[in-house]
């Protein structure tokens, strides 16, 4: 064994000992390059999930129906921009640049989240986005809220305490909806049904199927597994729905007296592969639509450092 | 990295939650001057009332120890014991002590 190996060892092996005793990693500790992708291509990916979603609302901004309903919605997108931004900031902390981050979005060589490639059809998508979509993010981002990397970690405690404000505007939104007209109802149960099945594949396919699971989970990246995960989401969302008075679309939901959950239907893995892959209803309208926002913003960002640059020289 | 490619530097970003605490590191942003810095800071950190005082400074300014924890830089401390006040043996009955 060479010096160099030894030395690689004893990293290797502090590095683990850190991980095993629950302990976090910090940005300028050693890390295994591996697990230093895993995070990047992790925290990127979530990063521009918040960023994309803020499109799917952003459409009815400016139809929302009231100006109560406008301002929450607005302070929702800003909130999904600040997300983003903490985000994107953990991941600097891995040694990468934001600026390329954002160039691998718009190239489409890094992903974001699958469900924001489905239209928003009426303002009730906006209420079931909060209840469903918002409430499938948080049973995914509290365990993520003690990652064993800690900037990632710290930046899931901010996003995990906003969140619960986008869920329970969401579910008050519908709620609102549901004691209005029949018409009113129906849009409700047409948001719900649109967005159930595509909420689910937002814990990813299933565990048989998902082969970087077992490595995040011995990093303590990752906490539970993607069914774990799912099962919790339809546990805590069947009596909401129960008390919303709409109807999940899964002729399969039924409770599981014997293990205390509920059963419910399978996905249709094959949709979720094609969003995956590019083809959903809106992937090439969101990322033009983000490649266009950056675009037309770089000659402010250009002024701004112009700007700054001659203070700077003026001060001198 | 403290240049990205807009050229906009990384500031670090330091908040008072209120009155009587300290500043408390929160995490960073990007931004032209320090003008800007802590308007992003403002609207990044702060949009439910976290604070009531911002400081920001660029990373590059920051001098750091490094990460380590067994680090020998604070191995100083680590035997001196007699610094602490559970060091000393005093009888229960000694009062206010």
């Amino acid at each position: 064994m060479t010096a160099t190996d030894s030395g690689e060892r004893a990293l290797e092996d502090r590095f683990e000992a850190v991980v095993g005793a629950d302990q976090r990693v910090e940005p300028r500790d050693w890390m295994p390059e591996a697990y230093r992708a895993t995070l990047v291509r992790q925290i990127a990916q979530h990063a521009h999930s918040e960023i994309i979603g803020m499109q799917p609302e952003g459409n009815w901004l400016t139809r929302a129906p009231s100006l109560r309903r406008k301002a929450i919605l607005l302070a929702k997108a800003q909130d999904e921009a600040g997300h983003g931004l903490y985000l994107y900031a953990a991941a600097e902390t891995l040694g990468v640049d934001r600026a390329e981050l954002t160039e691998k979005l718009i190239d489409g060589r890094q992903k974001y989240s699958s469900i924001f490639n489905y239209p928003t059809l009426t303002f009730a998508d906006v209420g079931v986005i909060g209840w469903l979509v918002d409430g499938a993010a948080i049973c995914n981002q509290v365990p993520l809220c003690r990652c064993s990397y800690g900037p990632y970690a710290r930046a899931m405690v901010r996003i995990c305490k906003e969140e619960s404000f986008h869920q329970r505007q969401g579910y008050e939104l519908l709620m609102t909806l549901m004691r209005g007209t029949e018409a009113q109802r129906a849009m409700v149960q047409d948001a719900v049904d649109r967005w159930w099945w595509p909420s689910l594949m937002m814990f990813g396919p299933p565990d048989g199927d998902s082969p970087n699971t077992e490595r995040s989970m011995a990093w303590r990246i990752k906490r539970h597994t993607n069914d774990e995960l799912r099962q919790r989401f339809v546990d805590m969302t069947v009596p909401q729905a129960q008390h919303l008075g709409v109807t999940l679309p899964d002729p399969a939901l039924a409770w599981n007296e014997e293990r205390g959950g509920w059963d419910f239907g399978e996905p249709d893995w094959s949709e979720l592969k094609q969003v995956i892959k590019g083809n959903g209803p809106c992937n090439a309208e969101r990322v033009e639509r983000r490649r266009a926002a950056h675009e037309d913003g770089a000659w402010v960002r250009e002024a701004a450092l112009a700007h700054a640059e001659k203070k700077r020289r003026s001060a001198q | 990295m403290t240049e990205n490619k807009a050229g906009w530097p990384l500031y670090e970003v330091f908040v008072r939650p209120r009155r009587g605490l300290n500043h408390v590191h929160v995490g960073s942003l990007h931004a032209a001057d320090d003008r800007m810095a802590l308007l992003n800071a403002r609207d990044l950190y702060t949009r439910r009332n976290e604070g009531v005082s911002l400081w920001v400074v660029r990373s590059d300014a920051i001098c750091a120890s490094t990460p380590d924890e067994q680090d020998p830089f604070f191995a100083p401390s680590g035997d001196k014991v007699y610094r602490h006040p559970t060091f000393y043996d005093i009888p229960e009955d000694v009062p206010h002590i």
